[in-house]
Order: C-alpha cells, then structure tokens, then sequence
C-alpha cells in the first residue's frame, strides 16, 4: 500500500505529463495545419504534371521511349525508398510504414530478386536495421530541415536518379503514408521507376498540342522531374501523416493521463479517508479503556 | 473570341499567380515566344528567364529556372521548378543560380556537358535582362 505522500507525487508526476502531451498535441496541430497547406499548395502542381507526362506517355511508349518509363527491361534488382518520420511520439506512424516495407521486402527476396534499401529519416531506419541492414544503400537525415522544400525532393530525387543512370537497380518504389485524415493515414507503396500512370489518361490528347522542342525531348526532360514531384508529394504527404498521427497519439496520450489522474485520485482520498477514520478509531478506543 | 486568357504560374511549392492576361511572354526552350488568346496548343520546355505576364493593369515579370508552359487557346499554365517575382530576385538569387548550374556543369557527363553550359550562360543572360 504506497503512502499518501508517494501517491501525491504519482499524481504530481503523471500530470505533469499530461501537461507535456497537451503541448505536443497543440504543437503537432498547429503544425499539422501547415503540413496540410504546403501540401495542398503542392496539389495544382503534382496534377498537371502528372497529367501532361500521362499524355506523353501513352503516344511515346513503345520501341526507343525513354528508359525511365520504359524500364531497364529487368526486373531483377528493387530500390525501396522508405520514407519515415525523424522524431518518435507519433504512434504507429512509423511502425505502419517499416511493416508495409518489410512485406514487400520479403515478397521480393522471396522470389530471388535483389533489394536495395534508401531510408528517410532515422525512425525507419532503426526499425529495419536489425533485420535488414545489410541492404542499405543510402540515407537522407531531414533532421536539420525545419521546413521541408522542394529542394529536399530534387536532392533525394537526384540520387535516385543517378543509381538508376548507373544501373543499381531496375524498380524504384517509394514507401511513405497518404494523408487521409487526423485519425487515419494509410501506408503506400508507390512505383515511380519505371513511371506508372493511372489508366484514366486521355486518349489522343497529345495530338491536340504542337511540341516544341518534340514530344520525346519534352519528356525526356519531364521524366526526371515528374520522379522529384513525387517524391516531393510523397514528403508532403508524409509530414502531414507524421503531425497527424503524432496529435491522435498525444490526444490518446493525455486523455489516459487524465484517467490515472482520477483514479490516483480516488486512491488518495480513500487512504487519507482511512487514515482519520484509523485516528479517531485510536482516540476513540483509548478514551473507552480510561 | 476572348480577348485574354487566363494564365496560372504554379511551382511546386506554391501558385504564384492566377490572373487574365491578354499577352504572355514565354521564355521556351528554342527562343522567347508570346502567346496571347488563341494561340494554337502548344507544350513547351522553359530555359531560365525573365517570363512576363500583361494584362489591362500592367505587367508582372518572373524568373523562372525550368519547367514547362502548356499553351492552349484560353489558358496557359507554366510549371516552373523554380519561380520568384522579379522584384524579390536579388543578385544573391542570381549568384546562388549561377553557381549551382557551375557546379552541375563541372560534373555534368560528356554528352550533357553542352546543355549544362548552355544553363549557365541562359542564367548569367537573365541576370542581364533583369537588371541585375
């Protein structure tokens, strides 16, 4: 039975904890709004690039389309970009991710193909490590980034491309968490090399439109910035996931804090209660015994 | 037929501007080009340069560093990897640019050494044209 003075401290402790997930919980939401807007912002873009490479892609696939849509004809050797948070405290964010990676990694070797690992941010790399660190390739720390740009999507972007140029490997996919809302993120994978379309691409638009300088040049230069669109979607998307995942976390967080707060609580005003009732019973059967 | 056309600059951080515009000018890969209201469609590379956009209430210039322009009779959208208002390109902008596309050059392979110069003197020409 803990005294009172240790369950006052209990209590004390605990709801200074509380304070703590409260603040991060605010923190995360301010920056969760943020996140949000960046990557809203980021939307027009990302569509009409995707729509104009989709348009291109279907009139110059085939013999001589470049091999960043076509591929490398193999499809031996996997790059797997797994894209995670650099701070912890976001519940299974990070967990959600590695676990959707660590799948696909499996099915791979399973089938006797090559994995190559690219990690970003240090969470998931942990995660993997044990089981998977022979297989890194590459990191990017974004721990000193405070604001995540474009330029971080194009350095990312660029490695990946000149691995690809150097033929490390055949198929880039990229691991990361759509933002679906406050309480739900959902992990993705997403194959970048070679480039996927959706099938809702129009059919002739590219007749419609004159090209200049022509329709491979244009792609050929659109290619390798579609890939660092992506990837920049992709840790648009993830920030959001991250702040996301980190306020529902912090809110369950403070939420049970509260709940051990009340029944701490209830513990130390029964023993208090107990220990006059123990007192009075004292006074009162010595004064019986005079 | 419309005399303007509507014309988005979007980069992929942000929309930078959303406004009619009766004549815009591009600078595309093969050379400047104007387009105003029913131009034929047209999809075009950008190189660096000063883009501008004039409409009833003046002209608006940007610096843009890559991208392309989708022209189509009424509207234009320019997706420019990079875009700043001129206004607030300072000569530190341009410095950084220029050094950045030096340092590509220098490790640019033989066969892309040509266009990774051809960057740097299309900077060093829109750092002219602006002023700077």
């Amino acid at each position: 039975m803990p005294s009172l003075k240790d369950l006052k401290n209990r209590i004390g402790s605990v709801k200074n904890t509380r304070k703590i997930t409260k603040a991060m919980q605010m923190v995360a939401a301010a920056k969760l709004r943020r996140a949000q807007d960046s990557a809203e912002a980021a939307r027009p873009y990302a569509d009409r690039m995707n729509a104009v490479m989709a348009g291109l892609a279907g009139s110059a696939s085939g013999e001589g389309a470049p091999r960043l849509l076509s591929g490398t004809g193999a499809d031996q050797v996997h790059l797997l970009v797994v894209m995670t948070s650099e701070r912890g405290l976001c519940g299974g964010f990070n967990s959600s991710i590695v676990r959707k990676a660590r799948i696909a990694a499996q099915e791979l070797l399973a089938q006797g193909k090559t994995v190559k690992i690219l990690t970003v941010g240090k969470k998931g790399r942990e995660q993997l490590r044990r089981d998977y660190g022979q297989y890194f390739v590459a990191h990017v720390d974004l721990s000193e980034v405070k604001r995540l740009g474009y330029v971080n999507a194009r350095g990312i972007a660029q490695d990946i491309l000149a691995r690809f140029d150097a033929g490390e490997f055949d198929v880039a996919t990229l691991f990361y968490n759509r933002f679906v809302s406050v309480i739900s993120q959902v992990p993705t994978a997403q194959q970048v090399i070679p480039a996927v379309f959706e099938e809702k691409s129009v059919e002739g638009v590219s007749d419609l439109y004159d090209y200049e300088p022509s329709e491979e040049g244009i792609l050929a230069d659109l290619l390798p910035r579609g890939v660092a669109t992506q990837v920049f979607t992709a840790l648009l998307e993830n920030a959001a996931s991250e702040q996301g995942a980190r306020m529902s976390a912090m809110d369950n967080a403070t939420r049970n804090a509260g709940d051990m707060i009340n029944k701490l609580t209830v513990e130390y005003n029964r023993s208090r209660q107990a220990a006059i009732t123990k007192e009075l019973i004292e006074i009162i059967s010595g004064a019986e015994a005079l | 037929m419309a005399d303007t056309l509507q014309f988005d600059l979007v980069s992929p951080e942000r929309r930078l501007a959303s406004v009619a515009a009766t004549e815009v000018q591009i600078p595309a890969a093969e050379g400047d080009m104007t387009a105003m209201a029913g131009h034929a469609p047209t999809i075009t590379t950008l190189r660096p340069g000063i883009l501008r956009v004039s409409n009833a209430q003046g002209s608006q210039s940007f610096v843009v560093t890559g991208g392309f322009a989708e022209i189509t009779q009424t509207a234009i959208s320019v997706l420019a990897e990079q875009a700043i208002p001129v206004e607030e390109a300072t000569g530190t902008v341009f410095d950084d640019l220029i050094a950045e596309a030096k340092s590509l050059a220098e490790i640019a392979l033989p066969e892309d050494k040509a266009a990774a110069e051809k960057m740097v003197n299309d900077i060093v020409a829109m750092r002219h044209a602006a002023g700077h």
